[in-house]
């Protein structure tokens, strides 16, 4: 690869690494939310507290972690605590800053299907289901998503909504109920979206480094819209790709195959 | 009082046809040697209760031991699907699989319920998505004090919760550590229980608050070394990922995933006697 070059992959990682707060305190899920959040963790938020569903709190791993229990998460964490714990007084109580999500699908309102593709009694495709999504969703004071787009992923309508993001838009959400703030970004290898503020709808707030409009329609089964103020991502760093590309390797060397490192 | 017996006993004695089951364990401590033992002896129309039915779900439920599967998370973790689970029900094979689907949340919540002997949990969940409108499973109700609207869901209340654990004593008494999931929740909210362990030693060891089990809240206890790989014992072992992926390709056809059920579970005698045949195994795939 050419000096200063970069893949639409790792520049969908890094744009969503930038996204966390140092301090913040998140609830990671497996694969490229954790691939983000600990690249963020290896930049400019080293005191990010990562908090695992399996019950790790204030995981560091050195290497990225193949499943959600991975025993590098407990050695590195402040502490380990049951699943029920967990869920009950860490995400339930309140003390999740940001829920870091990935998506099979989600729709314009940002609401998310890991349930099935087609009838539930009778599904075309039979995804793995929740974990632990639904709650995260809702619990979490904000959300961050991070999926790869295409006209499969970014669908007009969800066959089901696994995990709420604003629903039909509007304050649909919080008729709802539901308490925790929701998505302020999906971010994805071609742009940043953020739910518009009246509609909540999202719209493309920035665009990544030689990605046209068309590219993102194409890639949008609904009628996507861009910000009047639509920027460009700023390229990823050397700093950046050098963290990324050291911990994927480290991660590459520990699991014994290039695929885990997301 | 827990007994010491085999592993084949255990399962003899205390899971039968029919019966609801809970083997659980979140990636870390799986009770793959409980799982197999369950698939030898041939027990059918089993209910399944599990958080992440991960391989050995797989394998029950391709092997035809399962009627019914309770879960949050059915995927093989950080690979890809569960094939024997999605054959069974996106096409009914080897046999139809009733799915009472939940979020992580609520199962962890429903366990905790069973073991403090409730009918069901309450919790700040599924807000805004679709599970109430498919599953009966899922209602909403109000707060008696506030009015806040809350979900309810039943708890989990096993005939039989089965784990593995890193050491026992002579007495019975099972230590843990390291990610320890719903296990003690399974365990106390079930009417019996078998575990399996690493080691049994003379004296635990454990400081104050370690996760025991005391002896009398469990009916079998079995030495099964390595009884958790592929999956893995903190302190003894690693997760064994190379086989996590192998699993894709041995489980996504029908029949290489009966050769392989056939060749390492049916045709060997125990957990022991696997391990030989699956290292074996690994030897001719890395010379071919």
């Amino acid at each position: 690869m050419k000096p200063g070059s970069y893949t639409s992959d790792e520049m969908m990682t890094i744009a969503a690494a930038r996204m966390l707060r140092n301090g913040a305190i998140c609830f990671v899920g497996i694969g490229l939310p954790s691939a983000a959040a600990n690249l963020a963790r290896l930049l400019h938020a080293p005191d990010a507290v990562l908090i695992y569903e399996s019950g790790p709190i204030g995981a560091k791993p050195p290497v990225l972690p193949l499943s959600i229990g991975d025993g590098i998460l407990a050695e590195t964490a402040d502490t380990v605590v049951s699943t029920p714990e967990i869920f009950r007084y860490w995400l339930q109580g309140g003390r999740v800053d940001v829920g870091f999500l990935g998506a099979a699908q989600l729709d314009r309102y940002a609401n998310i299907n890991t349930t099935v593709i087609g009838d539930y009694r009778r599904p075309k495709v039979r995804l793995p289901g929740a974990g632990g999504a639904p709650e995260i969703s809702t619990s979490a004071k904000e959300v961050l998503i991070i999926v790869k787009q295409s006209r499969r992923s970014f669908v007009d309508k969800l066959d089901f909504i696994t995990s709420a993001g604003f629903l039909t838009g509007g304050n649909a959400r919080e008729r709802a109920g539901i308490t925790g703030g929701g998505p302020v970004a999906v971010i994805t290898d071609l742009c940043i979206l953020r739910p518009e503020p009246e509609s909540r709808e999202l719209i493309v707030s920035s665009m990544h480094p030689r990605i046209s409009r068309e590219q993102i329609r194409l890639e949008t089964g609904w009628e996507i819209r861009f910000d009047a103020e639509c920027v460009e991502t700023a390229p990823p760093t050397a700093d950046e790709l050098d963290a990324l590309r050291d911990l994927q390797a480290r991660t590459a060397a520990a699991h014994g195959h290039a695929e885990s490192a997301a | 009082m827990a007994h010491w017996v085999s592993l084949h006993e255990a399962i003899a004695t205390h899971v039968h046809d029919g019966d609801f089951v809970a083997l659980e364990g979140f990636t870390h401590l799986i009770p793959f040697a409980a799982g197999h033992e369950i698939i030898r002896q041939g027990r059918r129309n089993l209910s399944l209760v599990r958080m992440t039915p991960d391989l050995i779900y797989d394998q029950l439920i391709g092997a035809g031991c399962a009627a019914k599967l309770t879960f949050s998370w059915g995927g093989n973790p950080g690979v890809g699907s569960l094939h024997r689970f999605r054959d069974a029900v996106e096409h009914s094979w080897p046999n139809a699989l009733a799915i009472e689907e939940r979020s992580h949340s609520d199962l962890a919540n429903a366990y905790v319920a069973g073991a403090a002997n409730l009918p069901f949990t309450v919790l700040r969940g599924y807000m805004g998505s679709d599970f109430e409108r498919v599953s009966p499973h899922i209602r909403t109700i109000s707060c008696p004090f506030t009015g806040e609207r809350l979900a309810a869901t039943p708890s989990v209340r096993p005939d039989v919760a089965i784990i593995h654990a890193q050491k026992a004593d002579r007495k019975g008494n099972v230590l843990l550590w390291g990610i320890l999931g719903v296990q003690k929740e399974a365990v106390l909210a079930a009417r019996h229980s078998i575990v399996t362990v690493e080691e049994r030693v003379d004296s635990l060891d454990a400081p104050p608050n370690a996760c025991i089990l005391p002896s009398w809240v469990v009916d079998a206890v079995c030495l099964v070394p390595h009884g958790a790989t592929p999956s893995y014992a903190h302190g003894y072992y690693d997760r064994d990922n190379v086989f996590y992926r192998q699993w894709d390709t041995i489980a996504r056809d029908r029949d290489t995933f009966h050769a392989w059920t056939k060749e390492h579970i049916l045709d060997t005698a125990d957990f022991s006697d696997y391990l030989r045949v699956q290292s074996q195994w690994n030897t001719r795939k890395a010379l071919r």
